[in-house]
């Protein structure tokens, strides 16, 4: 299953990565497998997308770690917002 | 246009002036103008630097106007947001509402800014002299926002 993914706040700058298309294994089917995948990269992929530290959007609503992700759509990964 | 996300600094005179000659039912007219303040946890500030989620941004910010619309009568609103690198004492964000009595005005800024600080996608690095680190959203905003859904139907 392929879909987008965004970086941005401190994941952003840690991972120095602003995005990329990821083919997700059979089995990760919500935010939160997503991350444990990407915390599987080791170094900062696995302490800075610990669960407690990062926020989700799905196809650009906030969402909770719980949310379904579906083939195509874009998911961003984030530092709790901090605008105004 | 009432949504601005931008780098350069606005003219707070000139985008008054715009709201308040809008319509000449408008009473009151409230604004809150957000600053960066130099000193952060006892911490000299030197710059902020602000990134944010394009289309999401815009998105979630029609959704608090359209929300604060349907809850106030208002005449007009205006937000800009800069995104960026921002010195101590410079603009950050407006939020500006027009209104035919001031009680829809006041509570409706006051509703706006509360709801952006806590749900469009805004990031804030502050830099100091030794170095810089992401802000996080903090309770006492949480807190703000929650007053505005005594019910709890709030549901992002």
């Amino acid at each position: 299953m392929n879909v987008k993914l965004l970086y941005f706040g401190r994941p952003r700058e840690m991972l120095a990565t602003s995005g990329e298309i990821a083919d997700l294994p059979a089995g990760v089917v919500d935010v939160a497998g997503l991350l444990a995948w990407l915390r599987e990269r080791g170094g900062s992929w696995t302490t800075e997308l610990a669960d407690a530290r990062v926020r989700c959007a799905v196809n650009q609503e906030l969402g909770k770690l719980a949310a379904a992700i579906r083939e195509g759509d874009e998911i961003a990964i984030f530092s709790p917002i901090s605008g105004g | 246009m009432s949504i601005s996300i931008q780098q350069h600094d606005f003219d707070l005179a000139a985008e008054l002036e715009a709201l308040r000659t809008q319509s000449a039912e408008t009473g009151a007219l409230v604004s809150f103008t957000g600053l960066v303040r130099d000193i952060s946890d006892s911490e000299k500030i030197e710059s902020i630097y602000l990134e944010h989620y394009p289309h999401m941004c815009e998105k979630a910010l029609e959704k608090i106007i359209s929300e604060a619309k349907q809850r106030w009568s208002l005449l007009g609103v205006r937000v800009i947001h800069r995104i960026g690198e921002l010195k101590p004492n410079e603009q950050i964000v407006l939020v500006a509402t027009a209104s035919t009595h001031r009680v829809d005005a006041f509570a409706a800024c006051e509703f706006i800014i509360d709801y952006l600080k806590t749900a469009a996608p805004f990031w804030k690095r502050e830099q100091t002299r030794h170095g810089s680190h992401w802000l996080e959203t903090h309770a006492s905003d949480e807190q703000r926002m929650q007053r505005w859904f005594p019910e709890g139907e709030k549901n992002d």
